[in-house]
Formats: structure tokens, C-alpha cells, sequence
């Protein structure tokens, strides 16, 4: 469920900035405002000498940096990004009438997102009591927990019910197709589409959470949200030493993933080249998500033999059928003694791995959503992310392939399903979008 | 009403004891408000840098005019019920209640008043529930008016009480700039859901006149909001604008469709829009601050 090369350090795409406080936050956590620039860099000095800004009641928190991960770049943040703990996925509704609306809400949202994820309130806070705080306030005291928050537009931001809402209609990227029906998809709409998408990632779930509430609050009356769902997996702390996570039905999940740390295979998987155009997208990626419900309570009265076959993975070391590494290649045309191949040739990995050519980078969560009110059975599964350069070559062909013949059928069903245009980073000063709106 | 245990602070702040002592009257005592929150002394100083007596009278003008209006209506509806005209009753009961929900941030100031009015079945024990919800019950439930007689009775004097209180009662600056919120709160909490009006499911009804409430005050500020915060005022105008547009679709002959009409989606885009107006209605507060 993780990428590969977990534990590891961030892509070098972006430098990783200091956590350093402005000059303005320091008056502000010294509860002067803006009277206080008139005491200038002196009085500003002495107010560090005395202490004052321990005693101010700050929202601020000393951020340890390798908490902190550089929002602008090149790309966006969460994609390549070694997986967090905790997730928090929302698709919003635009609910404003005009694109400047739309580009509006980019704005305060790319400020925001710029400062919640290094740790700083969403805002500044004023003195005033007589207004609500500007930030909600659970993360108070909180470290910035590698927080990433990661924007994407869907199709329906470009034409809705065959409008051009938004005079956006000539800028949909073809790759930003519909996804097709796929066999035995069992989609619920509460759980479909979407704007826009955002996912948040942090190894706090609190943190992730407070993102998806500053986000929503700050886009009232401009978007709402259709829908959300939250995730987690192991946490870093609960492994007993670095690897690969497990999914719900106890195998690990992300092993066959590319490299993020190779850039080939990040151009030639994930990221949109300048030659594929259209231009806004360069360095965005597609993300899919699907929220694929497991049948638990089937699966845990499945046979060892089966599951590993359903796979065509040992359970325990996650190493293919036939292997004993799990990091060892996938071998499709090794036999048994009767001539049967090892990895059956439609379990999972078999199907989704194809002939190795087309890849994706995936990025999942687990689920779990309290209970199925009818059949009292657990509402579980797994959140599937994915990232990739154009679907229709890569997730669409795959996921064709699993609908149709994978064993794993057997114990999921997909109910949930969206695509987004993740778009470029944004740099300091800019904001994400700024080429589309 | 809002839910009586949830209930921290009034909506808007009485402070009845200046104009108490001016008056010399002290059965009115047990109606003090509680205290508002005092605890900074700047922004009780901001508060007072802005000049709100004008708004504040011509507010004080709309409650007085209001309270009459549910005066006179109440007693049609008082009427109706004690002569059994079960009909009449059922075609003021909603209208009536629009006066009484308007204001319904002052008559909530004042502690006991608003659950003898507007007490919903549970929000209160059985054996102190009055007011309009039970004479709801009675018409729409078992369909009469008989054993309300006394119920009626007790409603009018309220009313009526309501009426003399609001006359001396001292608006605060601070709450009266977050009344609209705490009004579009009430219609959250309870109207959206239709939790209001479980019987008769004239909940759009309050709605609509818990968002007239709102609009009275915001409008009576507009000029001072504006002076502070002219972008903010813009937007709160036109999501006024659109909350009274999603709600007018609603409309039927001189009222609103039953609840029991809107769609879980329609009920949701109500929701949204009363959202998206009470965000901004929020930094209302700011016409009290230096800040812009
Ligand atoms: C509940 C649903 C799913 C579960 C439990 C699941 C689980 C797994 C597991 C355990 C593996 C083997 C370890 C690994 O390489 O990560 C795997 C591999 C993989 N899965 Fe899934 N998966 C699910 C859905 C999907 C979907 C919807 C897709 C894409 C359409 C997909 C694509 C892949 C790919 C590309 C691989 C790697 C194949 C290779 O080694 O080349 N999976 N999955």
C-alpha cells in the first residue's frame, strides 16, 4: 500500500525549505499586530530577548523540519510523495456560477494549503472577539505530520450535463476521459465523481482531517463537498522494522509499485510531459480513486492456498508464487512440475502486471466506514489511488483486464469511483491553476 | 427553538438592569439575560468605537412591530382554537409562528419565555409543555382542538409578556452583530430537518422568516459593514440573494410547501445555501474591530 522505497527521503524536485517564521508572524505571535511594526526591528528584537513570544498565546508551533514537506515545486506534493499514515480524500462541487469564482477559490485555497502544511494556521488570526477564529483550531500544538495536500480538477469542472459551466470546455485534456463502465462495477453516486478532488495525506489523522475542514469552510458558497472518505494504514510507529504495508485482507500491498525516486520512471509513469500537452498540465498527473468495498467476511473463510492464488503472492513474505524474495522479479512463465504456471494466470498480479510495459503508481488506503446497514456485515475495503500520465493507456486498459477475469472479483466490489487532472505545483507567490482559470 | 440542553448562550444579549433601575421595576428582574462574554476588555473598547445606537433603535422598532404582529395573530389563532374551528386554526397556526420566529433571537434572551412559546415535545418535561408545538400536535396529530383551551390562553399572555419585555430590554452591541448568524444556526439545527415542525411540517415557514430576521439586521448594518468591509458586504448580499432565490421555489399561494415535498437532494441544496451565507454572515463581527 506504500510506494516502494518507504522511510526514504523526498524526491529532490523541491528544496526543502526551512520552517522559518516572517517577520509579520512574529509580531502576530506577539499578540501586537500591526501597531507593533511601529516599534520596528528593535522592538521586535527585545520582544524575542524577553521571551514574549513563549508567553504570547500563540498559535504557532515550532515545526521539527523533517515533519515538513516543501509545498511549491515543480509538482505537487502526494504523489510522489513516500506514503503517509492517514488519508482524507474529499470531492467537492462547484456550486459558483462564474470562472472567476472558480479561480478565486483556487487562490485562498493554494494560500491556505501553503500554510497548513507547514504547520501555520490556515490564516492569520485577528484580536478582534467578536469574529470566529480564522483557523478551526485542532491542530494547535500539532506538528506539521508530513501533511500533503494535493488538488486535482475533474471532468465535470469542464462540461456538465453537456454545458460549458465555466467556458473551460476547450481546455479538457483528452486523457480527462470518463472512465468506461467497467464490468461487475457495482457504483453507489454517493461515492462517484466529484469537481474537484482533493487528497490529503499526514501521519496524523487529526492533521488530515483539519485540512479537509479548513478546506471545505473556506469554499462555502463557492463549492461543496460530495463526498469524503478517510484512511489509514500502519503506522510507521506500529512496524516493527520499515516495509511494506498490508491491506485489509493481509497481504502487502505496493511491493510491484515503480521507484519514486527514479525520475525515468516518474516521467514515463506518473507525470504529464511538455509534449503531451495541453500546456496547463505539464507536470500534473491523472489520479483515479476507487473505493473498492472488500468482502471481509468472505475472504477470512477463504482457504491459505486460495488467497495466495487469488494473489499469486505467499501471504507472509509477500514474495511471488514460486519465489522467495519479496522483492524479487515477477517471473509469469515459471511452471510447476505438471507444466501449470506458479502465479496462476489470473490472479491479481498476473492480470494487473500484464506484460510489465504499462504501469501506474499506486498510493492506497484501507477503509473502514462502520457497518452495512443492510446485511450488518463491515463497511471495509480498500481506498484505491492511483496516479499515471493518461489513463486510457494505462488505468483503463488494466482495470479492464482485473473486471473481467481477476480471482480477486471474487471478494470486491467497486462502489466508488472518480477521476481527476491533478494539476502542476504551484510556486510561491502563484497558485495552483493559475494557467487553467 | 433551539435545543434546550445544547443551548450555551442567548442569541442576542439583554441586559435589562440600566433600564430596569431607570424604570424602577423589579418583577421583571428574573428575566435578566446572562451575562455576556466580557472577556476582553479591548475589543469592549472596539465595541464601543462603533456607533450602533441607530441600528440598534430601528432594530428595537422591528421587534416592537413584530411582537404586535404576533400580538394580533396570535389572538385570531387563540381564537380559533378555544371556539374549535379546527381549520381556521390550522391556517393561522404557521404565519402566526413567522412573527415569533423573526425575533426569535430576543425572545430567547429571555429565559423562560421561549420554551413556554415554542417548546418542542421533549425539549421540556411532559408536565411543563406548552405553547405552540402542543397545539400543533393537537391539530395536525388528533386533529382537535379540545383540552388547548387553557394551552391558548397561556400562549397569548406570553406573547404578550414578550411584548412588554422587549420594549426596555438593552440590545447589545456585540450580540446584535451575531444575531443572523444565530439565526441561520436555528435554521440549520432544526428547520433544514424539518425537526421543527414534526407535525404540521410548516417548516419553511421558520425558515423563511428565521432568514427575514437575519436579512432585518444585516440590512440595518449595511452602511457601517460596508465602510469597514465593502467586498464582505457585497458577497453577504448576494448569497442573501441566493438563499431567498433556492427558497422561493418553495413557494405556495401566500406561504411554503409542506416539508414532506422537498427531496433529500433539495433539502440538501437548502442546507448549502444557508452555509454559504452564514460563513460570511460571521465576519459581521468585524464592524466592531479595527481590523480593514
Ligand atoms: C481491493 C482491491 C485491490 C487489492 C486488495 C489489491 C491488492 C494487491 C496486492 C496485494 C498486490 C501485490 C503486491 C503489490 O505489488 O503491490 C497488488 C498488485 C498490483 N495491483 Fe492491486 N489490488 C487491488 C486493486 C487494484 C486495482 C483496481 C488496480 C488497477 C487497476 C490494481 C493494480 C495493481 C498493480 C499494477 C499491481 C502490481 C502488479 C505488478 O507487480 O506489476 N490493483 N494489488
Amino acid at each position: 500500500m506504500e510506494t516502494k522505497n518507504d522511510f526514504q527521503k523526498e524526491p529532490q524536485n523541491n528544496s526543502q525549505t526551512e520552517p522559518k517564521l516572517s517577520r509579520r508572524q512574529l509580531l502576530k505571535m506577539a499578540g501586537v499586530g500591526g501597531a507593533g511594526l511601529l516599534l520596528g526591528g528593535a522592538g521586535v528584537g527585545s520582544l524575542f530577548a524577553t521571551g514574549a513570544v513563549g508567553a504570547a498565546s500563540s498559535t504557532a508551533t515550532a515545526q521539527p523540519a523533517a515533519d515538513i514537506l516543501p509545498f511549491y515545486g515543480k509538482y505537487q506534493q502526494g504523489i510522489v510523495t513516500p506514503q503517509q499514515d492517514f488519508f482524507h480524500f474529499a470531492a467537492f462541487d462547484i456550486i459558483a456560477k462564474k470562472r472567476s469564482d472558480v479561480r478565486a477559490l483556487f487562490e485562498k485555497w493554494t494560500d491556505a494549503a501553503a500554510r497548513i502544511t507547514q504547520g501555520q494556521p490556515v490564516g492569520d488570526e485577528s484580536n478582534n472577539q467578536h469574529l470566529p477564529p480564522t483557523d478551526t483550531g485542532e491542530a494547535i500544538g500539532l506538528t506539521a505530520s508530513k501533511l500533503t495536500i494535493t488538488f486535482g480538477v475533474g471532468p465535470t469542472l469542464f462540461t456538465k450535463d453537456g454545458a460549458d459551466r465555466f467556458g473551460l470546455a476547450s481546455k479538457r485534456p483528452a486523457p480527462l476521459a470518463d472512465l468506461p463502465a467497467f464490468s461487475a462495477d457495482e457504483l453507489q453516486a454517493e461515492w462517484c465523481g466529484g469537481d474537484i478532488g482533493v487528497q490529503v495525506c499526514a501521519n496524523d489523522p487529526q492533521v488530515a482531517f483539519h485540512a479537509i475542514r479548513n478546506l471545505a469552510r473556506i469554499a462555502r458558497g463557492s463549492a461543496v463537498i460530495r463526498w469524503s472518505q478517510a484512511g489509514f494504514q500502519r503506522t510507521e510507529r506500529a512496524a516493527a522494522k520499515p516495509g511494506t504495508a498490508r491491506n485489509l485482507m493481509g497481504f502487502k500491498d505496493g511491493t510491484g509499485n515503480p521507484d519514486v525516486n527514479d525520475d525515468a520512471a516518474m516521467n514515463d509513469v506518473v507525470w504529464v510531459q511538455p509534449s503531451e500537452g495541453p500546456a496547463w498540465m505539464t507536470n500534473g498527473s491523472y489520479m483515479i480513486v476507487r473505493r473498492i468495498r472488500m468482502r471481509i467476511e468472505e475472504w477470512d473463510r477463504s482457504t491459505l492456498q486460495d488467497q495466495e492464488a487469488t494473489f499469486g503472492r505467499a501471504r507472509i513474505s509477500g514474495a511471488p508464487l514460486g519465489g522467495t524474495d519479496e522483492f524479487e522479479k515477477l517471473d509469469l512463465d515459471k511452471k510447476d512440475a505438471s507444466g501449470k504456471p506458479l502465479i496462476p494466470v489470473d490472479s491479481h498480479v498476473a492480470l494487473a502486471h500484464g506484460d510489465g510495459k504499462v504501469r501506474i503508481l499506486r498510493r492506497s488506503y484501507s477503509y473502514t466506514n462502520g457497518i452495512d446497514a443492510k446485511t450488518g456485515q463491515l463497511d471495509t475495503g480498500l481506498f484505491f489511488v492511483c496516479f499515471n500520465r493518461d489513463p486510457r493507456k494505462q488505468f483503463v486498459p488494466m482495470q479492464q483486464r482485473l473486471a473481467k477475469n481477476d480471482r480477486l472479483n471474487e471478494y470486491i466490489v467497486h462502489v466508488g469511483s472518480a477521476v481527476f487532472a491533478c494539476l502542476p505545483g504551484a510556486s510561491a507567490g502563484g497558485f495552483l491553476g493559475q494557467e487553467l482559470f | 427553538m433551539t435545543h434546550m440542553k445544547k443551548r450555551t448562550k442567548t442569541l442576542i444579549g439583554l441586559t435589562l438592569f440600566t433600564s430596569l433601575a431607570l424604570a424602577g421595576c423589579s418583577s421583571a428582574q428574573d428575566a435578566a439575560a446572562p451575562a455576556t462574554d466580557k472577556k476582553d476588555s479591548a475589543a469592549q473598547t472596539q465595541a464601543q468605537a462603533v456607533d450602533l445606537k441607530q441600528p440598534i433603535a430601528d432594530y428595537r422598532t422591528y421587534v416592537i412591530e413584530q411582537a404586535d404582529a404576533l400580538i394580533a395573530s396570535t389572538t385570531q389563532f387563540v381564537n380559533a382554537v378555544k371556539s374549535g374551528n379546527i381549520e381556521e386554526a390550522k391556517k393561522l397556526y404557521a404565519p402566526t409562528r413567522q412573527y415569533y420566529e423573526r425575533i426569535e433571537p430576543i425572545a430567547e434572551a429571555f429565559d423562560n419565555l421561549d420554551p413556554d412559546v415554542d417548546a418542542r415535545e421533549n425539549d421540556v418535561d411532559a408536565s411543563e409543555w406548552k405553547g405552540f408545538h402542543k397545539i400543533e400536535k393537537a391539530l395536525w396529530e388528533a386533529n382537535t382542538t379540545k383540552g388547548e383551551e387553557q394551552t391558548a390562553d397561556e400562549l397569548l399572555s406570553n406573547v404578550q409578556l414578550l411584548r412588554a419585555k422587549v420594549e426596555t430590554a438593552d440590545i447589545e452591541p456585540a450580540l446584535f452583530v451575531t444575531g443572523p448568524v444565530e439565526l441561520l444556526n436555528e435554521v440549520s439545527a432544526t428547520k433544514v430537518t424539518g425537526e421543527e415542525e414534526r407535525y404540521s411540517h410548516t417548516d419553511l415557514y421558520d425558515f423563511a422568516a428565521n432568514v427575514e430576521g437575519a436579512d432585518k439586521i444585516f440590512t440595518l448594518l449595511q452602511s457601517t459593514l460596508k465602510a469597514h468591509d465593502a467586498q464582505l458586504t457585497d458577497t453577504i448580499a448576494s448569497r442573501f440573494a441566493d438563499l431567498n432565490n433556492a427558497l422561493s421555489k418553495y413557494k405556495k399561494d401566500s406561504g411554503y410547501v409542506s416539508y414532506t415535498e422537498l427531496s433529500k437532494e433539495q433539502t440538501k441544496e437548502l442546507s448549502q445555501a444557508v452555509d454559504a451565507l452564514a460563513e460570511p454572515l460571521s465576519q459581521m463581527g468585524t464592524v466592531l474591530g479595527a481590523n480593514k
